[in-house]
């Protein structure tokens, strides 16, 4: 059974001049064990998505309709204590910018020994060991010095992985990583996410990697989710997403990449931008920009349609009325 | 140059001292027909980064001292592409802003089409110089003034370089620019907020570009961009480059994008260029051990699945960078001469380099 269900979510954001879809109708599952990358352009709702999961929505925003389950359980409709409760001890988060993460008065010993009494029935003195070898796990060097230190002392990676400490420490089943490697030196980044990939791989942790950078979702992920204007474009095995893309946006954003390994007089472009919240097309959110765009496609909607080994919401999928039109 | 003996009497000094003077008749003689346009030679900057006058006498603080660029030289060739690239703090930035004269330099100088860049700018003829060197910046949030419509944006170089004056003449002239970066020429009635990211960065090439200048330094023009709006950026710049004949020294820290655009590759790390080779050589066989580190630091899109080891340890303090080499703590190569003995950049098979291992042939 999936550990994580997202069913039909929709997150909104009431406003003056009427209520903005920020997203809209999203579905995916994420198995045990398993890592899914959330890849899209900036304002594609990727960070609502795992803002949502953890019940972190900023008012005004609010869950609109669908449904978060985790286990079975419902998780989207509990009063603030009880999600307290699951956050951190079920799901935990890693945010970007490792800095604003972390209390900057309490040192990180403080912190992590904090969050493990507050999910787990241990003594100060467990506490204290378990948050030490936490700290070793991460890779950070001379554990039992480097507790007493406080954020500041740290360096940015250093941080990011006392961060990934402090959201293993209850052992939870689910990782939401938000862009955890973005405000990192490549070098750096390479550190975390390779730290991130066997620790989450030794415990047993499921993770929502949400990141803009294809690569780091080749190299770490299982299935990928392409997000444009609040909607799923595509999901599948990343293989197939990377190599064989369905959706003509994912096909169009892999082009657009620079390749470190390919020589390329011109990078294709996808002519446009993304689309205001307030100005989403209808049918397709795509169709203004896509090169494929057909009559359908700027009246109905898609689904996320079989398309190979993938699922991409694109009518092209659809033969019997694609070949029609 | 010439005057580098001088020159290391300064380094010790204040930050802001004098300018080494000026190249003399070598540097003319250099600059015939096909030589580069930009040629920067021993740049150095030093910024004082002391604690304020009263810590230091009561608390007995001493001065300090962080070698932003530590001498740099290159050249660059007129329609051709140098990218630096390196980690947060190592120096590009402040390059790119030496180049400008954003920053006067500690030690070093430019050449630019044969004159020395950094006195020339302090004279009336220096306006002339500077606007032939332009500057695209990395944050189209910050770099534009949100209370100007984007006439007054674009047209501000032209009207400061008093290269147009009248109004008429102006409004086509800002027209034609937004036209020749893909925007209408209707846009200009506009304020920067009414336009995405992508947009407001061509809006800021169409304002590097007003005074028709030669030289382009473009700081991480592309970073703060999503990547379908970067691709567009990068092919506007590649095909302006093409157009205009522009030179362009384009800093990232994105090796992919670097591959795309640039025809030499400058790798920095702490102050210092490490090494300096044209594209295909430096993407095929990288030498330095810092340059190999980087290009296998990066997830690449089709090694799905991949398991690494990657290097460890972190960019030290430039406040307190580690002797000899600065790499050697990094460094997988590494032995005595390499923490006693910091290397130069030379000429191996074609490529400069600063590093012992590659001179000795260990790797």
């Amino acid at each position: 059974m999936s550990l994580l269900q997202v069913q039909n979510l929709i997150v909104e954001f009431p406003g003056r001049r009427g209520t903005l879809r920020a997203l809209d109708d999203i579905s995916f599952e994420i198995a045990p064990g398993e890592i899914l990358g959330v890849v899209g352009e900036s304002g594609a709702g990727k960070s609502l998505t795992g803002a949502a999961i953890i019940g972190l929505l900023e008012p005004p925003g609010r869950i609109g309709g669908g449904q978060i389950l985790l286990e079975g359980q419902r998780i989207d409709n509990l009063p603030y204590e009880q999600m307290r409760h699951i956050r951190g001890r079920k799901i935990g988060a890693i945010f970007q910018d490792p800095l604003t993460s972390l209390n900057p008065l309490y040192s990180v010993g403080r912190q992590l020994i904090e969050t493990i009494q507050a999910h787990l029935p241990v003594s100060h003195a467990e506490a204290r060991q378990r948050a030490i070898s936490l700290l070793q796990d991460t890779g950070i060097p001379a554990a039992e010095q480097r507790i007493e230190h406080f954020p500041h002392q740290f360096s940015g990676g250093m941080r990011q992985r006392v961060v990934i400490a402090l959201a293993l420490a209850a052992e939870p089943k689910l990782i939401v990583a938000d862009e955890p490697t973005t405000a990192l030196d490549v070098s750096i980044q390479a550190q975390i996410i390779m730290l991130l990939k066997n620790i989450c791989k030794k415990r047993g942790a499921a993770v929502m990697l949400i990141t803009h950078d294809m690569g780091v979702i080749a190299e770490t992920c299982d299935r990928v989710a392409v997000m444009y204007a609040g909607r799923i474009a595509e999901i599948g095995p990343v293989h197939e997403v990377i190599n064989h893309p369905s959706h003509p946006y994912t096909a169009g954003l892999m082009a657009a990449i620079p390749d470190i390994t390919l020589d390329r007089e011109r990078l294709n472009q996808i002519d446009g931008a993304m689309p205001r919240l307030n100005a989403i097309p209808t049918g397709c959110a795509f169709n203004p920009r896509c090169p494929q765009v057909f009559d359908r496609c700027r009246q109905q909607r898609p689904e996320l349609l079989p398309a190979g080994a993938t699922r991409a919401a694109c009518w092209l999928h659809d033969v019997p009325v694609g070949v029609a039109a | 140059m010439n005057t580098s003996n001088v020159s290391e009497q300064f380094s010790a000094g204040p930050p802001q001292g004098k300018l080494a003077p000026s190249g003399g008749s070598d540097v003319r003689e250099a600059t015939g027909v096909g030589a580069p346009l930009v040629q920067a030679h021993d740049l150095a900057k030093t910024f004082d980064v002391s604690p304020p006058w009263l810590n230091r006498v009561i608390e007995r603080k001493p001065r300090l001292m962080l070698n932003a660029v530590d001498g740099v030289s290159f050249e660059i060739e007129k329609g051709k592409t140098l990218a630096l690239v390196g980690e947060s703090g190592c120096g590009k930035s402040t390059v790119a802003k030496l180049l400008v004269g954003l920053y006067n330099p500690t030690r070093g100088g430019l050449t630019f089409d044969g004159q020395d860049a950094h006195a020339a700018f302090k004279t009336p003829q220096g306006r002339q110089l500077r606007s032939r060197i332009q500057m695209i910046f990395q944050d189209p949030y910050a770099s534009l003034n949100p209370r100007w419509i984007v006439e007054d944006i674009v047209g501000e170089p032209l009207r400061e370089h008093g290269l147009i004056t009248d109004e008429a003449q102006l409004k086509d002239k800002v027209g034609e620019l937004l036209k020749s970066v893909g925007l209408s020429p209707l846009d200009m009635v506009k304020y920067p907020h009414q336009f995405s990211g992508g947009q407001r960065q061509r809006i800021s090439i169409a304002r590097a570009l007003a005074t028709e200048p030669e030289f382009l330094v473009c700081d991480e023009p592309t970073s703060a961009l999503d990547v379908s709006v970067q691709a567009q950026v990068l092919n506007i710049m590649k095909d302006l480059q093409r157009e205009r004949g522009l030179t362009y020294l384009f800093i990232s820290h994105n090796l992919a994008v670097v591959r795309h655009v640039s025809d030499q590759v400058g790798v920095m790390y702490l102050g210092r260029l490490v090494e300096l080779a044209d594209k295909q050589t430096l993407f095929a066989a990288p030498r330095h051990p810092y340059t190999r580190m980087l290009l296998d630091a990066i997830p690449k899109m089709h090694d799905i699945g991949r398991d690494r080891t990657p290097v460890q340890g972190e960019v030290p303090n430039p406040l307190n960078p580690p002797t000899g080499c600065t790499f050697h703590p990094r460094c997988p190569h590494v032995n005595d001469r390499c923490r006693a003995e910091r290397p130069q950049l030379l000429t191996l098979q074609g490529v400069k380099i600063a590093c012992h291992a590659v001179e000795e042939g260990r790797i």
